[in-house]
């Protein structure tokens, strides 16, 4: 199973929705793709949803703390939401919420990051 | 009885997910559970990237070696390259370290196995390969063996 990935923007937040296995056959595909979106105009903060996402090795990981690391530079924020127990374990074993901001849903991600929650597409 | 099976593939990123998903389906006869199965997955993800990504530097050209055996309930995963080799295990098994920081890798990969397996070992020798041997008892099956 490959990677899907989905990228939208609320005001000023990039959303990526990501589907299926992240390893590093994946990875770098994904690091260019969000780069870019990264980029565009009027994007601070960033909210990964990992819903769908049944699949992660250490090669996520690298593009996780990747992103973090730019999206921190800039003073901004990046938080996770939706994680599945598989993909858990691996953020847990690696402490990776040690720095990182994990809540329950994209909903809630957005009302942290200041969006007003309503619907998103 | 032991149960055993051998897979050999061209050491291409493609095959990752070709490695995870064969062991997982060999080991499905045991019952694991879904964090066993994942633990699983994912320790054979990692061994693999690193033959491709370090033992062979991404040459495509060359080929990875799985064999995973289930024997009295215990489940043994080896994955070899002949590529390049590990100069130093000890830092190389440090959490974080990674000898390719501009790739943005984790260097989580060892710390990943250990973490999910019950035993790693490494044999190493620069210019010759690399074989990581880990085995893993199932909780499944760790009940009938007492």
């Amino acid at each position: 199973m490959s990677l899907q990935v989905k990228f939208a923007v609320r005001e000023n937040v990039l959303v990526v929705r990501l589907e299926g296995e992240l390893d590093h056959h994946e990875a770098t595909n994904l690091r260019e793709s969000w780069q870019k979106e990264l980029n565009n105009n009027g994007v601070e903060h960033v909210i990964v949803n990992l819903q769908k996402l049944s699949f992660m090795d250490s090669s996520g990981l690298g593009v996780m703390l990747g992103r973090y690391k730019e999206v921190q530079a800039k003073g901004n924020e990046m938080v996770l939401c939706s994680i599945s127990p598989e993909v858990r374990r691996l953020f847990d074993m690696s402490g990776m919420f040690k720095i990182m901001k994990l809540v329950d849903d994209e909903a809630s991600a957005l009302e942290m990051l200041g969006v007003a929650s309503c619907e998103m597409k | 009885m032991r149960n055993e099976m051998t897979l050999e593939f061209t050491s291409i990123s493609e095959n990752e997910s070709l490695a995870r998903v064969s062991v997982a389906a060999f080991v499905s006869q045991l019952n694991p559970t879904m964090e066993e199965l994942t633990d699983i997955k994912t320790v054979v993800s990692e061994a693999v990237t690193n033959a491709i990504i370090h033992g062979y530097e991404e040459q495509k050209d060359e080929k990875v070696l799985l064999t995973c055996a289930i024997d009295d309930g215990e489940i043994e995963i080896i994955i070899q390259d002949r590529g390049q080799g590990i100069e130093n295990i000890d830092i190389a098994k440090e959490p974080l370290y990674t000898s390719k920081p501009e790739w943005e890798r984790s260097g989580m990969g060892f710390t990943i196995m250990e973490n999910f397996m019950d035993r790693v070992d490494i044999t190493s020798e620069p210019g010759v390969g690399t074989t990581i041997r880990m085995t893993k008892q199932l909780t499944s099956t760790r009940a009938l063996c007492n």
